[in-house]
């Protein structure tokens, strides 16, 4: 017989072994959803387009100082050496502006897809990228459905960059660098419940004002950073057709059919071995 | 490590081991070869163009963007590379699965094929990662992100690794002379096989799984939430097809090492993979279908992607499925060598049209790779083709095994 004793303790050792390997793989995302995170509001409509947040984001981080103004229609993005750009748009409602930055989102793709977890959402809130760990794959750049962390191609020793809410100033009790100096008052920092409040109030109060819609509290599962503006949200150059599921849902059910397929594989396997195998011999005797 | 040294002496007829392995390692047979001539300067620019990468950062030999971080180094090297490595698993269920012998004289090429080509691939990861130094993290220590898929591929490779080495390993003890480490290692053989399949079926498909999270950024002919079903099915004929064109060639130029019943039975062995590739293919274009149907993507046919994705299931998977089909019925040996090249130019389309073509389809700067990208990438080819020719001269992979081995695996 083919499966003797040594054979089945080497495919009951290599099962457990896989089983071991696929419970851990079924912790999933999303431990810490029930946790109060913190989060910024961002209202577009008191937005001056100053550019006060991008000048305070690098010197809070170190950063080289933000280069171009911002003009109308021009959409400049984030990249490895500015976390967070303001754009103007000619919107339908005139010139309006949009302040891009890491979203923080509740469930983040990056963090899911992170095989080191080197993207890391805190329980804070605040979506951080550790670098002792990170082995540089970008896996984070490919899932991020807003195109949030920067890679440095040029470097050596590149870093993965983008906004982390400034997390180390969070930690001081501080709020975020560009929260603290913006002069219009446009951004505002707390409880992601609380601003979400503070957001449908503003919203009911002057209806006129804003659209009724607070970009964030649904898209893709929910983000830290909120918006509310005058228009509609594509006008402000956001993508507005992002699933209100989070990402790493996406790939949920695949990494679910891993324990599964886990045990029944090895089983299948060696029974079709099995049955095979009397068939051949059959077939010798036939002959 | 005195003792097993002279174990594997004595079984070597009293040659010390050590003046075995140098013997081996000399080059052997003409060196003027067409490949020696083009594969070397090829294998020469590219380690120049790694070490600048290493020294210079990515950016300096590629043309990945913030958009597209993942380019031919990871869409080819690796996605379509381990594609083309399913023939050891497929040939591994046949063979010592469902018992069909008749297989068995190619398992041995097949199995090392699939070694080398997992060894280089995921090695052709390492040149892309930022920062390689941490490539340990997610294999050891307190940093395991079990939520990725990512994290799920790595393990996956690594463990498959080392399971087709377990299967590979007689070969490497016959050539040693080992004869105690063939036994007990021959021995290992089943469950290295039941292991290795389930960890391709779950890496082929996790593969297409990578993609799953990018759902805005393919383009929607490509993506479905079925990628892992798809790239599974497809790795099934991809590997297959591969094991028809690498035999074809390997059969002309190892012809001496190869025994004359085994080049007679190559051609019924040619025919029977080329029906197995005719029906996964039929599954794989009925489930095409199904997902194209049922996705409602009619309106997307009319447009240049639209015809790409049609060129594509109609020119290199319908086509080459009738070609197998047909040349089954006839017993056509060059038809099927023609199918299994369509076959593979279509699953490297399918893979570059997911990870690279599709990916960012709107974007206004597209990612086309560099000339160096190009360079490093045929590096990794000509390097697998040498080592591989390397161990078929010197280890019994393609001719029989030394007349002391009794049991075969």
């Amino acid at each position: 017989m083919a499966l003797n004793r040594r054979h089945f303790f080497k495919v009951l050792g290599v099962t457990g072994a896989t089983l071991a390997i696929g419970k851990e793989i079924k912790a999933a995302p999303g431990k810490e959803t029930s946790i109060e995170f913190s989060g910024v509001l961002y209202d577009s409509t008191r937005c001056a387009g100053c550019q006060t947040c991008e000048s305070s984001c690098a010197e809070a981080n170190g950063l080289p100082a933000p280069v171009g103004t911002i003009e109308a229609g021009v959409v400049r993005k984030t990249d490895e050496s500015h976390r967070t750009v303001v754009n103007s748009f000619n919107s339908t409602k005139g010139e309006a502006f949009m302040k891009k930055q890491c979203m923080h989102c509740n469930e983040p793709a990056c963090t899911a897809a992170c095989l080191t977890q080197a993207m890391y959402k805190t329980k804070e809130g605040p979506v951080i990228w550790r670098g002792n760990k990170c082995m540089g794959c970008r896996y984070c750049m490919v899932s991020c459905p807003f195109d949030v962390p920067k890679f440095e191609y040029h470097s050596a020793n590149p870093k993965i960059e983008k906004c982390n809410m400034c997390y180390s100033r969070l930690t001081e009790g501080k709020v975020p660098a560009c929260v603290e100096n913006c002069p219009a008052e446009a951004l505002v920092f707390g409880k992601r419940r609380d601003l979400i409040k503070e957001a449908r109030k503003r919203i009911v109060e002057n209806p006129d004002k804003y659209v009724d819609h607070i970009y964030g509290e649904h898209e893709a599962g929910g983000t830290g950073f909120l918006s509310i503006a005058a228009v509609p949200f594509d006008e402000l150059g956001l993508n507005t057709t992002l699933q209100s599921k989070s990402y790493p849902e996406l790939s949920k059910g695949f990494l679910y059919s891993v324990p599964t397929i886990f045990v029944l594989w090895p089983a299948i396997l060696l029974g079709i071995r099995e049955a095979t195998k009397n068939n051949q011999s059959n077939e010798e005797e036939n002959e | 490590m005195s003792n097993t040294n002279f174990a594997v002496a004595k079984d070597n007829d009293g040659k010390s081991v050590w003046k075995f392995l140098s013997g081996e390692l000399k080059p052997r047979g003409k060196f003027l070869t067409p490949f020696n001539i083009i594969s070397i300067p090829v294998i020469a620019l590219g380690l120049i163009i790694i070490i600048i990468r290493f020294w210079k950062g990515l950016g300096a030999v590629t043309n990945l963007t913030q958009e597209v971080p993942w380019g031919l180094w990871i869409g080819f090297d690796v996605v379509t590379g381990v594609a083309f490595a399913g023939g050891a698993y497929v040939l591994t269920f046949m063979v010592y699965i469902l018992n069909m012998q008749k297989y068995h004289s190619i398992v041995r090429i097949t199995v090392l094929n699939g070694f080398l080509a997992y060894v280089f691939y995921a090695g052709a990861l390492l040149l892309d990662l930022g920062r390689p130094w941490n490539v340990i993290n997610p294999i050891i220590g307190n940093s395991f992100g079990t939520s990725s898929v990512l994290f799920l591929v790595a393990w996956h490779f690594l463990l498959y690794m080392v399971a087709q080495l377990i299967e590979f390993s007689p070969a490497v003890a016959e050539w040693l002379g080992a004869k105690r480490a063939r036994k007990i290692l021959s021995g290992m053989t089943i469950a290295a096989v039941i292991f290795g399949i389930t960890l391709s079926t779950l890496h082929q498909s996790g593969l297409g799984a990578l993609y799953l999270m990018a759902k805005d950024k393919i383009h929607p002919l490509w993506y479905s939430e079925f990628i892992p079903v798809l790239f599974f099915v497809s790795s099934i004929f991809a590997g297959l097809s591969m094991v028809i064109f690498e035999g074809s060639i390997s059969n002309k130029v190892f012809s001496s090492q190869i025994s004359e019943k085994n080049h007679k039975a190559h051609n019924s062995i040619v025919i029977g993979l080329s029906k197995i590739c005719a029906v996964a293919m039929f599954a794989y274009f009925f489930l095409q279908v199904l997902i194209f149907v049922h996705g409602k993507r009619w309106d997307l046919l009319n447009t240049p992607m639209g015809y790409w994705y049609l060129l594509e299931m109609f020119g290199f998977v319908l086509l080459p499925m009738m070609l197998f089909f047909y040349s089954y019925r006839r017993n056509n040996i060059m038809l099927i060598k023609v199918a299994a090249i369509l076959t593979m130019l279509g699953v490297i389309l399918n893979r570059l049209n997911v990870t690279v073509i599709g990916f960012r389809w709107d974007a206004a700067i597209r990612y086309v790779p560099t000339w160096m990208e190009l360079a490093v990438t045929l590096t990794v080819i000509f390097t697998e083709i040498w080592i591989f020719r390397w161990v078929i001269n010197r280890m019994p992979v393609l001719r029989e095994s030394p007349s002391w081995v009794n049991d075969k695996d």
